[in-house]
């Protein structure tokens, strides 16, 4: 497995997925981020990393509009998904979050039972017409979240009684049930010990291949690992992006030089 | 695993543009609009609830502020009222409110005359007088004896018919079918108006004055229950307030975590919602019963109260003790404070706000509370103010929202505006209280 | 009133012990309060309070006992014939106290010479008495008589005891609590302990309260069921009382109406809460919910007998005149829809600020994950946070149950008084502009005016009592149970 991981490393030019051109996030009166630009390709993932309290993750939640639910949070700037504005008065972010999946830094299963949880997705969006399908649709993304050996014995068990792992990798199988076009992770690992992290970070690998995958986290040697393009965010810029092994190994920057070598963060 | 990865994606209609709306996102959109007018129309329910309420009660109930009143120059004969001429008090005291009345009849009489009034068909034009108005006039008489033989000029209650009349209660029609009223009595009273004998004004007296019996709705008045409901307040202050805040001491910051600590915890949850008229059997059981204590009194009143604000003014108390800080106390024991110091020292003062508004919500519970004090006799007719406390705790009084359910009970029409005008007064209470919890909570409000 | 005199004794006894008290300690230090083990005012404290809290306790132990112990002394006195058969014990007993009372209120003399009593003399004393403003209902016996002149004077020597036995006690707490100051005394640990009674003392008032009322109504409700047999009362079917004697008391025609009435209020209150809390807290904006929330909150700060009247007056005749004339459903305007209707109002922003808790407990981690699907707002409501939130609004709804069984003055105004009749058939018993009666209407009924604490048409409102208490109890123990459960899940 190793192997290929580096072999793959090296990033294919497929198209342009995310097109993000000076975005600015405000909270109230707070600037959180300030104009950031970056472009993320097809089917890759891409993870940004910096200290807590930099803006990676408020980035993150503008992709697929889920500031919108916070009342004082307001977005300018331009982000285009598949070449379409996001934040055009026409789109309905209903529409625009079933394209763009998003899976939670702290695992939130509904309290409902494993089955209710991956079905609700597809429910609301009416993917199945019968509960066959439903079914179908259901165990398919219990399978590529790699949970379905451990609960294909309980499905209509209750989710809560999963273990963080499980949970987590549940919230996976969820967010891809409705087979949306791009995932975004918001630190996915960090509540977790290293043995789930591990698998978690598998998955992403697999999960590649169909979605392009945005990933936040604090880890530095979890970017190295699982993603091809890295962006590091300090106090709300985008300091620098690029190649993973770049901004590991020869980052431009002297911010990101200073934070990959453990002066602060 | 890879061969689960390469699995082929099934067609998929959502893959469109995002910037037209596909048809189920539109129907689910109408679904959400739907499910948003369901709550404002809820919203709604309960704002046009409050407002229907409080008009229909300010409607009916703010007649009762003014009343008609009629002046008459009643001359007060010697021959009536006095026939020794020996002005003696015991002696005059025996003519009773019988006596008073032809005087009243002659004083209207003269008026009608005077003023050259004609109407066919009156009889008894002294009906248009409040019943109330020979009392009146015997007090004046014994308070001033001296003014016997003169003729001085009274501004008389009118009966509670006529000021019905200038109140759209009655009407001609209705007038003709009233044994108590006639029209040509009506048309007398609109007669007198025009010669300016007859006004409405503001009635202080329905605030101050005492309760009045059955057929005269028009004396009656709040003062006895005002008086009441304010001696029950002061019992329940000065029994609530330092209980309950000694018990949430005792709960909040010494209370060891065992089985009898838990037996008072849900105890004292459950007492905040056992029904009230449940109080009120334990009022009649224990405080009358057994105990002795007198019927209609406001310490029994006051007690009953207690034990039923103690719940809230606890919960309250324990909210704001757990406010405080757990540094605060740290702090006064790091320099050696015992811990009774650090609570009475540090804690308490700063969770006094926080007490005071939940008394004054727990107060303002207890004055509206009616169904325990109908249990405890509260409900009886009482016209004598009680005396000052300590003793008149034990007199017989009423409360407002008893007196409210009294007069409820009446057949009067005129006793439901009465009613109306006791809640106004009730209610603008309440406001007072709330406002000062409010203007103490924002006055005071700490941010740790 | 010698009562207040021995109060303001002993607090000034109290007064004095704190002076001397603190004095005592300051000149055992030799004037140096540095060399105390306390500060100075704790050995004050400690005098007062030693004074006060024996003396105010036998105080309050003595007012409680002395009565009952005079009163059996007295009735055991009482001879058989002093009873008349048209009477009671218990009645001949209060003639007894109204004459001591009387005896007490005209001054006579206790002792000495005594008069000569025959009907001449107690005829005189009824009429001195009711001068003095002590009515009595009927001629005073010889009896009687006797058996008041006896209370008089063992109430007259109880008192005299009680004030010679607190005054000692005070004076003894005195005499030790200062003895034993000096300036090694560890008066603050002392006085804390005190505080520390009193505080638990406090505490458990509200144990003695449930205890009061569970006391007070099983002790009554026992005397009805030995009157009125209780196979009648919890099943019978016929709500008939008749002071001659011959009732039928059953609980089934109230608790019939009660139930009707409250789930009407229910009907009403629990979907309009609901959706007024859920609109509230995700819905409106800051200014229509800084308008309309403090209007629901005004809701629940007005009285119920505010409510009551408002059904009476306005909402009674309404229905009335547009819905049960022209449909033929009735001519009352009191009715279990009028009830019904007002009390599901007053329990809008019960149920509408208890759902708005519950909800708020859910947390938004919950509500990311689903929009973060795709789903809207209002799936997002119906279908994870009011799931989530089920068990605390189940417990919400069972708190407004209880609250709408027990409510009294809307029911009492609005409802009417005739029970629901059983044998009318279902057409009538189930017509919602029928008046119809509660528990709560004929507890009230039964306790106000001419009361006999003998008949069962009296005691039936202690059973009636103790049967609402057990279901509001039943209902709170379960509902309280659910909501802590509840936010245990989420904390």
């Amino acid at each position: 497995m190793n192997d290929m991981r580096i072999t793959n490393r090296t990033i294919e030019m497929n198209d342009i997925k995310i097109a993000a051109k000076g975005v600015d996030v405000f909270y109230g009166d707070t600037h959180a981020i300030k104009d950031v630009s970056v472009e993320i390709q097809d089917k890759t993932v891409t993870a940004f990393i910096g200290p807590s309290g930099c803006g990676k993750s408020t980035f993150l939640r503008c992709l697929n509009r889920m500031n919108d639910t916070i009342d004082v949070a307001r977005v300018t700037g331009d982000i285009r998904i598949d070449g379409e504005d996001i934040y055009d008065a026409k789109v309905d972010p209903v529409q625009l979050r079933a394209k763009v999946g998003m899976v939670f830094q702290k695992p939130n299963p509904f309290p409902k039972s494993i089955f209710e949880n991956v079905a609700y997705g597809p429910k609301i969006h009416g993917l199945a017409r019968t509960n066959d399908e439903l079914e179908e649709i259901v165990m398919k993304s219990l399978n590529r979240a790699g949970l379905i050996d451990e609960v294909k014995d309980r499905l209509l068990a209750p989710a809560t009684g999963l273990s963080g792992g499980q949970q987590q990798r549940l919230c996976i199988a969820r967010a891809i049930a409705i087979n949306p076009d791009v995932l975004l992770m918001d630190e996915p690992c960090s509540a977790l010990d290293p043995i789930a992290t591990a698998r978690i970070e598998d998955l992403m690998w697999e999960l590649k291949e169909n979605f392009t995958i945005v990933i936040v986290t604090h880890s530095m040697q979890q970017a190295s690992r699982v993603s091809q393009q890295t962006g590091f965010f300090h106090m709300g810029v985008l300091a620098e992006v690029g190649t993973t092994e770049q901004i590991f190994q020869n980052p431009v920057d002297t911010r990101t030089r200073d934070y990959i070598t453990g002066r602060f963060g | 695993m890879t061969d689960i990865i390469a699995e082929p994606e099934g067609g998929d209609r959502r893959k469109g543009s995002l910037l037209a709306q596909d048809t189920r996102t539109q129907k689910r959109n109408a679904a959400e609009r739907r499910f948003q007018i369901y709550g404002m129309v809820a919203v709604s329910i309960a704002v046009l609830a409050l407002v229907f309420l409080l008009t229909s009660i300010v409607s009916n109930g703010i007649g009762s502020f003014s009343q008609t009143f009629i002046s008459l120059d009643v001359v007060l004969a010697e021959d009536k009222l006095d026939k020794t001429g020996s002005r003696d008090r015991t002696e005059m005291a025996k003519v009773s409110t019988f006596g008073y009345a032809p005087l009243i009849k002659a004083a209207i009489e003269d008026r009608i005359a005077a003023e050259g009034i004609e109407i066919d068909g009156l009889t008894k034009p002294d009906a248009l007088i409040s019943k109330e108005a020979a009392a009146q006039l015997r007090n004046f008489v014994l308070a001033n004896t001296d003014r016997v033989g003169d003729t001085v000029e009274f501004k008389f209650l009118a009966s509670g018919r006529i000021d019905g009349y200038y109140k759209g209660r009655v009407t001609m029609a209705s007038a003709a079918l009233d044994r108590n009223i006639s029209p040509e009595q009506l048309m007398l009273a609109d007669a007198l108006k025009d010669a300016g004998a007859l006004e409405r004004t503001f009635n202080w007296d329905f605030i101050t004055a005492p309760d009045a019996s059955e057929n005269r709705p028009e004396a009656a008045g709040l003062g006895v229950a005002i008086l009441g409901s304010l001696y029950m307040m002061v019992v329940v202050l000065f029994l609530a307030l330092p209980i309950g805040v000694a018990a949430s001491i005792y709960l909040e910051e010494f209370a060891p975590k065992n089985f009898l600590t838990d037996v008072i915890e849900v105890n004292i949850s459950n007492l905040a919602a056992v029904p009230s008229i449940v109080f009120g059997i334990l009022g009649l059981a224990i405080f009358i019963n057994f105990a002795g204590l007198p019927q209609s009194a406001p310490i029994v009143g006051g007690l009953v109260l207690t034990l039923m604000t103690l719940p809230t003014i606890i919960i309250a108390t324990r909210a704001s003790l757990k406010s405080v800080p757990p540094s605060i106390r740290e702090a006064a024991l790091g320099v050696g404070a015992s811990k009774m110091q650090t609570v009475f020292h540090h804690v308490l003062p700063l969770a006094a706000p926080g007490i005071l508004t939940g008394t004054i919500i727990g107060l303002s519970q207890a004055l509206g509370e009616t169904a325990p004090l109908l249990l405890i006799g509260m409900v009886a007719f009482v016209r004598e103010y009680p005396g000052a406390p300590p003793e008149g705790f034990f007199d017989p009084a009423s409360a407002l929202p008893v007196q409210i359910y009294n007069w409820t009970t009446r057949s009067d029409p005129a006793f439901v505006e009465r009613a109306s005008g006791a809640i106004i007064v009730l209610l603008i209470f309440l406001l007072i209280m709330n406002i000062v919890a409010i203007i103490l909570r924002r006055r005071f409000e700490r941010r740790w | 009133m010698p009562l207040i005199w021995l109060i303001a004794i002993i607090f000034a006894l109290a007064v004095l012990g704190f002076v001397m008290g603190r004095g005592r300690a300051v000149a055992s230090a030799g004037g140096d309060t540095r060399g105390l083990h306390s500060l100075p005012s704790y050995y004050g404290w400690n005098v007062a309070l030693t004074v006060m809290t024996p003396a105010f306790g036998l105080l309050a132990l003595w007012l409680l006992i002395q009565p009952m112990w005079i009163e059996s002394r007295v009735s055991a006195q009482l001879p058989e014939n002093a009873i008349s058969e048209t009477s009671t014990r218990e009645l001949v007993m209060s003639d007894v106290r109204r004459v001591a009372e009387g005896l007490e209120a005209i001054n006579a003399p206790f002792g000495g010479a005594h008069p000569v009593v025959n009907d001449a003399y107690l005829a005189d004393l009824r009429e001195q008495i009711g001068s003095v403003g002590v009515a009595l209902g009927s001629d005073i016996t010889v009896g009687v008589y006797d058996a008041a002149r006896s209370f008089r004077t063992l109430s007259g020597w109880g008192g005299t005891a009680m004030s010679v036995v607190a005054f000692l006690t005070a004076l003894g707490g005195f005499s030790v609590s200062y003895m034993v100051t000096n300036k090694d005394f560890r008066a603050r640990n002392t006085v804390e302990r005190g505080i520390l009674l009193v505080l638990v003392a406090a505490a458990s008032i509200a144990i003695l309260t449930t205890l009061g009322l569970v006391l007070s109504m099983l002790f009554e409700a026992r005397n009805f069921f030995a009157a009125h047999p209780w196979q009648d009362f919890f099943f019978g079917t016929k709500w008939a009382p008749d002071f001659r004697g011959n009732s039928e008391l059953a609980i089934l025609p109230l608790l019939w109406g009660t139930l009707y009435i409250s789930v009407i209020a229910l009907l009403v209150a629990v979907p309009v809460g609901l959706f007024a809390a859920i609109f509230l807290s995700e819905y409106a904006s800051s200014r229509v919910r800084s308008l309309t929330k403090p209007a629901i909150e005004v809701l629940a700060g007005i009285p119920t007998i505010v409510y009551g009247l408002f059904a009476l007056i306005t909402v009674g005749p309404m229905l009335r005149d547009y819905f049960a004339l022209p449909l033929g459903f009735g001519q009352s305007s009191s009715s279990v829809i009028t009830a019904g209707l007002v009390m599901g109002i007053m329990l809008i922003p019960f149920v509408s600020s208890l759902s708005d808790d519950i909800i708020n407990a859910v947390p938004q981690s919950m509500r990311d994950g689903s929009y973060a699907l795709g789903a809207t707002q209002s799936e997002t409501i119906r279908q994870v946070v009011v799931p989530a939130a089920l068990p605390g609004i189940v417990g919400a709804v069972l708190l407004a149950a209880s609250r709408a069984i027990g409510e009294t003055m809307i029911v009492v105004l609005g409802a009417g008084a005739a029970a629901a009749q059983f044998d009318r058939g279902l057409g009538e018993l189930v017509n919602p502009f029928q008046a119809m009666t509660t528990i709560t209407v004929k507890i009230v009924s039964q306790l106000t005016g001419d009361t006999d604490f003998s008949s069962p048409e009296t005691l039936v409102a202690f059973a009636l009592g103790l049967s609402l208490f057990t279901i509001t109890l039943g209902l709170n123990v379960l509902a309280l149970w659910i909501v802590r459960r509840y936010r245990e899940q989420y904390e």
